[in-house]
């Protein structure tokens, strides 16, 4: 008896492995793998055909502690996280309490706000560059019926950063609205009827009880949108590239740009490192909040 | 019905993206980018096109890839990947970073005949600067351009100004766009996204600097004759108010010049046609002002051949080039574009003369080669010019002065330079 | 009592269709103006040509000319065909792998499957696109540079796709399981006959999810296509629109609408299936 059992088991293992084994394959080949020679590559200094590479540990990571550009560029990206993630999720929460009411349009209004959503960030950034032009844009259009002058949106320190932070908005509140409209769904009517009954007014059921209610949901959409603070930088390709003069240039957009247009690998390598090192963090703080949840069922 | 059955073939072969086998020998890959409006790809389709006409056994892949920059990725990441490019269209100042990565050879070691080397010297001297390190020919002028002055000629009368004497120096150019100046319209655009480095290159030039030496190594960004043409450059918009404060986007000056929203501008000959197409109004083209001198930097793409080939490929690598820089080609392309026709020879053409007769704006860039000077370009260079254009930008934008901008440039500079000295 | 009847209309949201909108209803409706906004102004200008799209006159003549214009800058049919099939090529791969994985994660018991899931639910963290500078190389050495099956390979084990299908399969009730395999089915055989069935809504959810992500998805891509034969539509509008080529805004307004046009359109059609569909997906 226990010999057929522990033989089962020992089958029931042996699938369980084919089973994982193409993903797990694919999982080493394009995450784990390249996450460990991203680490090695970072600690040699970059090699061309006439000077070959060699080992000089922690040299490019102390270059990019001397370079201002790096400070700027984490600062940028840190404004980036810090505006685009509360913002968009304040919107998405909004933009969820009016398309589940009852409006008139409500169809209309859901789509509007989703819309965003299905446009890729490069044809996103298409249109809202007809919006950005100065002077013959819409925005300076519309400045200028108030009496206010052209101004170069994206090409002035002062706003190109800010001009991008929208655009990445504008992307994706709609997207985290859908997790709310579907969270809010599940909150049972007894409650509102309750609340009304209590004479509770609806500024007070909603922080009371709906966005208590909401916060497992939030915490998703938190997450989505810190990485979405490191992964969403389409747009820079055709709206700034980062200028001017590194303004509005993001983490990602200067490791591609430090990899693929100057072909120094181990620079982009130490940067892709730290980035690594800030979404573990999140990691991290995702999986408790993960056991949290789990706890919770 | 045959002709549109193999129509209907040939359509069904390019979707499913075959190249069309027609007894090949010798396949060619090359990238070119393009950086000025118009339908070019298909201009260089067609002259791809001319070339396996006359030459059946070559097959040839001519694969648009973006602006320079991109192009200049695309190209050596194919390579890196062991995808095979014999030949590409790339940066004229790209030379010194693909000799650093050992991916080109010189023109010397596959042009034999004397007839080759004529071919070879037979480009505006101007225009070979670029291509020439160590006494060998790395690159062979192909999309070459310098800046020029375009200005609206309805706007000069309307300010009662001559529309036939264009300014000529710093100052003239000042007092002009102060007369062009008006609530709507500037007087003045410099484009400072794309390559502003190449614009500040030429008020450098003017003010009678160079900005690098001639090995590649050493830059002089924070000589004060540099600094001095930073602060001009920035006087147009802070001080004269003629210019738009903040960065202006290289791509849509030009639609904002054929708007009217501003009266002047600077920009590469290789706009030229696009200009003359969209333009409704009389426009005139004219070297950029003097200041200790007249002057522009050269610009634009160079052919390169690349390592690895073999050597029948070389040789069809150059038949190509040669083709392409055919006196009578340059001229089609210089008609095309408005960049410069490359050698003497293409100006002598029957075609390219006609066209200058009717419209006689298309010698100024050629007129201009006279005061040229080779485009910046050093080791590292990407890097480099991506400092002085940050440099350039921080000094618009106000967000630093022209001296900090470029000292901080040229520490940079300096570091990025200190090993190939 | 009055206290009730004032609150009333405005928890309700039910009754504001009587008499003026509500300032809810205005806000919802603003908001949703801006939001299709830069849409609106895109279609505006796609529709006329350069010089009365910046002059924002009501009565210009409309135009089919910036599409024409679009459509013969750049071979655009191709770079569909391309979109295409790279997302089907990855959504095929997705389908097969996630459920594979989250099939072996839910129902079968083997030392260190606690330190797995984890290992791949990190995976949604270290993302493809950070990792483009070493997957760049590992695609290369692969030979799979300037290939769809290279754009597509690193999405595959996607860890979202197992972790959904995980969650999925966990929900069917083992009474299903004995019945079919006292009906004779083997493992696969169950997996055929009674998860994947049962989850088909989890499965319609994902591949939405996933064809809208790849169909959208940029700077992967970029990467490693070389040539017209791979590059997605992405790449193709990116390299069509880029500031350098100097086309106008009314013929890249034209080629940004004809590019989105295929999706939004499948959205505008099935926008409830496709709300539902991310509902689904997201909220597990």
């Amino acid at each position: 008896m226990s010999d057929t059992d522990s033989l089962d088991r020992r089958r029931m293992a042996l699938y369980g492995w084919m089973l994982l084994a193409p993903a797990l394959i694919l999982l080493t080949t394009f995450a784990f793998l390249p996450t460990v020679t991203t680490v090695w590559q970072s600690l040699f200094s970059r090699g061309t055909a006439r000077r070959p590479a060699e080992f000089i540990g922690a040299e490019n990571y102390q270059y990019l502690f001397d370079d201002p550009v790096f400070w700027q560029v984490a600062t940028n990206n840190l404004i980036y996280a810090g505006v685009t993630i509360p913002v968009s999720i304040v919107i998405a929460l909004g933009m969820a309490l009016w398309a589940n009411g009852h409006l008139p349009g409500r169809g209309f209004i859901r789509a509007a706000y989703f819309t965003p959503t299905m446009l890729p960030m490069i044809a996103a950034a298409n249109l809202w560059l007809f919006f950005y032009t100065p002077s013959i844009g819409l925005i300076d259009r519309i400045a200028g019926l108030f009496g206010i002058g052209a101004t170069n949106w994206l090409g002035q320190p002062e706003t190109a950063l800010w001009a991008i932070i929208i655009v990445t908005i504008w992307k994706e509140a709609g997207f985290f609205m859908i997790f709310y409209l579907a969270a809010l769904q599940t909150i049972p009517p007894d409650l509102r009827e309750a609340a009304v009954i209590e004479g509770a007014s609806r500024w007070t059921y909603t922080r009371r009880i709906v966005l208590p209610l909401l916060m497992p949901t939030t915490l998703f959409v938190m997450i989505n949108a810190m990485i979405n603070s490191v992964k969403l930088i389409d747009h820079l390709f055709i709206l700034t590239k980062g200028g001017p003069n590194n303004a509005s240039k993001l983490l990602l957009y200067w490791i591609w740009e430090t990899a693929f247009s100057y072909f120094d690998r181990p620079t982009a390598a130490a940067l892709t490192v730290m980035v690594l090192a800030v979404l573990g963090l999140v990691a991290v703080f995702q999986f408790r909040g993960l056991e949290k949840r789990i706890h919770y069922r | 019905m045959t002709k549109q059955f193999l129509k209907a073939a040939c359509a069904a072969a390019v979707i499913a993206g075959a190249s069309v086998p027609a007894a090949a020998e010798v396949e060619l890959t090359m990238y070119y980018p393009i950086a000025v409006g118009g339908p070019l790809t298909e201009v260089v389709d067609d002259l791809i096109a001319g070339f396996e006409a006359e030459n059946p056994d070559v097959t040839v892949n001519a694969i648009y890839a973006g602006n320079y920059d991109e192009t200049r990725v695309r190209a050596i990441s194919a390579i890196q990947s062991g995808d095979p490019a014999q030949l590409s269209v790339l940066f004229s100042i790209d030379v010194y970073e693909l000799l650093e990565m050992d991916l080109i050879i010189p023109f010397d070691d596959v042009v034999d005949t004397d007839e080759d080397r004529a071919w070879l010297d037979s480009f505006y001297p101007a225009l070979m600067a670029n291509g020439v390190v160590d006494g060998q020919v790395w690159g062979v002028p192909f999309q070459r351009s310098t800046i020029v002055l375009y200005y609206n000629k309805d706007m000069f009368e309307e300010a009662g100004l001559d529309p036939d004497s264009p300014p000529t120096t710093w100052d003239e150019m000042v007092e002009v766009a102060k007369a062009l100046r008006t609530d709507d319209r500037y007087g003045i655009m410099v484009p400072s996204t794309g390559y502003p480095y190449w614009m500040f290159q030429a008020f450098a030039i003017q003010n009678g600097i160079e900005l690098m030496s001639e090995d590649g190594t050493e830059t002089y960004f924070d000589d004060p004759a540099v600094i001095e043409a930073l602060e001009y450059w920035r006087s147009l918009s802070v001080e004269h108010d003629v210019m738009p404060e903040g960065t202006i986007e290289w791509g849509t000056l030009r639609q904002a010049f054929v708007q009217g929203q501003t009266a002047m501008m600077w920009h590469t000959t290789g706009n030229l046609t696009a200009v003359r197409n969209e333009a409704d109004f009389e426009f005139g083209v004219a070297m950029l002002p003097a200041n200790e001198r007249p002057g522009s930097p050269t610009g634009g793409g160079n052919f390169y051949l690349f390592q690895g080939a073999s050597d029948e490929e070389q040789r069809a690598a150059v038949e190509l080039i040669k083709y392409m820089t055919d006196p009578e080609r340059a001229a089609e392309w210089s008609i095309a574009t408005g960049y410069v026709g490359i050698s003497p020879a293409s100006y002598e053409t029957e075609s390219l003369q006609a066209y200058a007769e009717e419209f006689p704006p298309a010698l100024v860039a050629r007129d201009q080669l006279e005061y040229a000077v080779a485009e910046l370009s050093t080791y590292e260079t990407g890097r480099v010019r991506e400092a002085l254009s940050n440099a350039v930008q921080a000094a618009l934008t106000g967000s630093q002065t022209p001296e900090e901008a470029l000292s901080a440039a040229q520490a940079t500079a300096d570091r990025l330079l200190r090993p190939y000295r | 009592m009055s206290a009730r009847a004032e609150t009333l209309p405005a928890t309700g949201l039910r009754l504001p269709r009587l008499g003026l909108p509500s300032l809810d209803a205005l806000g919802a409706w603003t908001l949703a103006l801006i939001w299709i906004a830069p849409l609106v102004f895109a279609a505006w200008a796609a529709f006329h040509s350069p010089r009365d799209a910046l002059a924002f006159d009501i009565t210009a003549p409309w135009t089919l000319d910036n599409f024409a214009a679009a459509w013969v800058a750049a071979p655009w049919l191709r770079y569909f065909f391309n979109t295409m099939m790279l997302v089907t090529t990855i959504l095929a791969g997705q389908l097969v792998l996630c459920t594979l994985a989250g099939y072996a994660f839910a129902r079968f018991a083997f030392p260190g499957r606690e330190v797995l899931f984890y290992l791949v639910l990190l995976q949604l963290f270290i993302l493809p696109e950070v990792l483009i500078v070493e997957n760049y190389v590992i695609v290369s050495r692969l030979g799979l540079f300037d290939t769809i099956l290279g754009i597509g390979a690193p999405y595959m084990a996607s860890a979202f796709g197992i972790f959904l299908l995980r969650q999925a399969f966990k929900q069917v009730p083992k009474e299903l399981e004995e019945a079919a395999r006292v009906e004779g089915c083997g493992w696969l055989g169950v997996l055929w006959r009674v998860y994947i069935p049962a989850a088909k809504p989890v499965y319609l959810a994902y591949a939405l999810v996933s064809v809208a992500t790849h169909w959208n998805n940029f700077l992967w891509p970029l990467v490693v296509t070389n040539s017209t034969t791979t590059r997605p539509l992405t790449v193709g509008l990116s390299l069509f629109a880029a500031p350098e080529s100097g086309v106008n805004i009314a013929v890249i307004s034209a080629a940004t609408l004809m590019s989105i046009a295929p999706l939004l359109v499948a959205f505008l059609i099935f926008q409830r299936q496709f709300l539902q569909a991310f509902l689904r997906a997201g909220i597990r």
